[in-house]
């Protein structure tokens, strides 16, 4: 029954992994930036939750939206300004800009927040029980709704990016800028949008983690960031639901080693991930950029 | 209204293009030396020459996605020199890319979608589209990788179209395309004219190019050899400017000063 519980677990952390991988793929995706400082934005995104509720002591699940829209702004402005001198200069140049910023907003939190680890309080009782399916087998409900909001979150994009105005040019823009261009369409613009869905994203992610258990300034890099580019490389670069797919083998083989020995648990994460990468480099759902 | 009549009758009006003495580089390399050219409401201006004569470099720049290092870009009397590619085309210059640059993730009709997004109001509509390439409207939720070079191109076309633009830029499009297609898509273009477009084409293929067009200029190394009405150049002295043979540059140099005099003369 534990391996069961463990396939389980795997599944539903994978969702969480889903929501840390499809910002970094989507940005990814459109404009080939690989964005070293995503797992620091969510952690940002964690720590304005957490400042929200502290400050204002509106119930958390209103401090979700306007995280959300916060970090949707700023991923606007970090892509029209930041982001985009750092593309017009080369791809290499995105690399240490966003390591750039990641060692900055490290640093930053560690000034402003110190390095104590810290939650985001779930006030409601129903998120944070659980309930048991047949004999040992608890599921804690916090970790069904992230499962859920991963599986909207991904369902969501997906609409927006095959159906909508925007989600077309988004596409056009990352098949031929220079075409979309010629059509009119202003690519900075279009990146810019596709930032502010992809930090929107951030932010749910940063969310959750500090729901699920707590962050610190370094987590960002630590954990998310890493997991994130496991859950990516795992399910195919550039697809979105080739994130839940990672993140769901992900997920599943870490708790599979922390099954074998407790100690396993990152281990057996990066040993699949390793042998994905030898074995089937384009990852797990072969398409080539859907996005 | 026949391309003829325009072509002669354009002359008193203001021109729609107006390219003043553009010089282009490409690093170090001088890609066009000082061309000029007007196009006026109505007409087909071809611009021909040999593979890396400056004809794509020169459409570009038009376009916008180079900048010149000196000249000025007029358009409809304005001054979009220094202006984004796409703020030109949402003034109304359309652009069918050499190699058609479709966008190959999005299906058919999306691709006309794409180009119809930031369109000027007028008559071109993506239903419009699928009247003059009937064979669209059945295929439009097909991705235009599998498609034909024929077909992309006139995908291409139908994506410039919906934008409704004033001045239409055709980049080779019979590059890689069999002669028959060529002829085919060259034979819609009475049907884009009567809309009221202008074009402004560049072609490898002079004989297709001198078939439409009512003004041409040729190009060689960057430089202009040749300008003028396809009725009042001789094929030898297209040969001469096209290959640049036999001291051509004092010849065709005045050459086209005959035909410019005669061209106001009348």
């Amino acid at each position: 029954m534990s391996w069961v519980n463990a396939i389980i677990q795997g599944i539903l952390t994978g969702g969480l992994y889903a929501l840390f991988a499809c910002g970094l793929s989507l940005l990814f995706g459109v404009m080939r930036v690989v964005n070293l400082a995503h797992g620091d934005l969510a952690t940002v995104a964690a720590y304005i939750g957490i400042g929200i509720i502290a400050i204002t002591h509106v119930p958390f699940l209103w401090s979700v939206p306007i995280v959300v829209a916060i970090m949707a702004v700023l991923g606007y402005v970090l892509q029209r300004s930041l982001i985009q001198a750092a593309i017009s200069r080369g791809e290499l140049t995105t690399l240490i800009v966003t390591f750039g910023l990641s060692i900055v907003i490290e640093n930053g939190l560690l000034q402003f927040f110190t390095a104590n680890n810290r939650g985001i309080g779930v006030g409601s009782s129903l998120i944070s029980s659980s309930f048991s399916i047949g004999s040992g087998l608890q599921i804690a409900w916090l970790d069904v709704a992230i499962f859920g909001l991963a599986v909207v979150v991904l369902l969501g994009l997906q609409y927006f990016l095959s159906a909508s105005k925007y989600g077309r040019l988004i596409r056009a823009v990352a098949d031929d800028r220079e075409a979309a261009q010629l059509s009119g369409a202003n690519y900075q613009h279009v990146f810019g949008i596709c930032a502010a869905l992809a930090f929107a994203t951030v932010a749910l992610a940063g969310i959750s983690y500090g729901m699920t258990t707590v962050v610190s300034p370094t987590t960002g890099t630590d954990t998310i960031l890493l997991f994130a580019f496991a859950a990516v490389v795992i399910g195919g670069l550039g697809s979105l639901w080739g994130t839940l797919v990672g993140g769901i083998v992900l997920g599943v083989s870490q708790q599979i080693g922390a099954q074998i020995n407790i100690s396993y648990e990152l281990l057996a994460g990066y040993i699949v991930f390793l042998v994905v990468l030898v074995i089937r480099p384009q990852g797990l759902t072969a398409r080539r950029s859907q996005t | 209204m026949s391309t003829s009549a325009t072509g002669a009758s354009g002359q008193q009006r203001a021109p729609l293009l107006d390219v003043r003495n553009l010089i282009v580089h490409h690093g170090q390399l001088r890609a066009l030396s000082g061309i000029s050219l007007q196009v006026f409401p109505g007409e087909v201006y071809a611009i021909i020459g040999a593979n890396g004569a400056g004809k794509s470099t020169l459409l570009r720049t038009i376009a916008g996605l180079h900048y010149p290092t000196e000249g000025q870009i007029l358009y409809d009397g304005r001054d979009v020199t220094r202006m984004r590619p796409d703020k030109r085309a949402t003034a109304g210059m359309a652009m069918v890319p050499e190699g058609r640059r479709l966008f190959p993730s999005l299906t058919l009709e999306e691709n006309l979608k794409v180009g119809a997004t930031f369109a000027r109001s007028g008559p071109w509509t993506i239903e419009r589209v699928y009247d003059l390439f009937p064979w669209m409207k059945e295929r439009r939720g097909q991705k235009t990788a599998q498609m034909s070079g024929g077909e992309q191109q006139s995908v291409a076309i139908g994506r410039a179209l919906v934008a409704n633009p004033r001045v239409l830029l055709l980049d080779e499009l019979s590059l890689g395309l069999a002669p028959v297609i060529v002829q085919r898509i060259y034979g819609m273009l009475p049907q884009i004219l009567s809309s009221g477009v202008t074009v402004l084409l560049v072609e490898q293929d002079v004989s297709q190019a001198l078939r439409v067009a009512t003004h041409l200029q040729c190009l060689l190394e960057g430089h202009s050899t040749l300008e003028g009405r396809p009725a009042d150049v001789t094929a030898e002295q297209v040969e001469a400017a096209y290959f640049g043979m036999g001291g051509h540059h004092a010849a065709t140099a005045s050459a086209a000063e005959n035909i410019a005099a005669e061209g106001s003369e009348a």
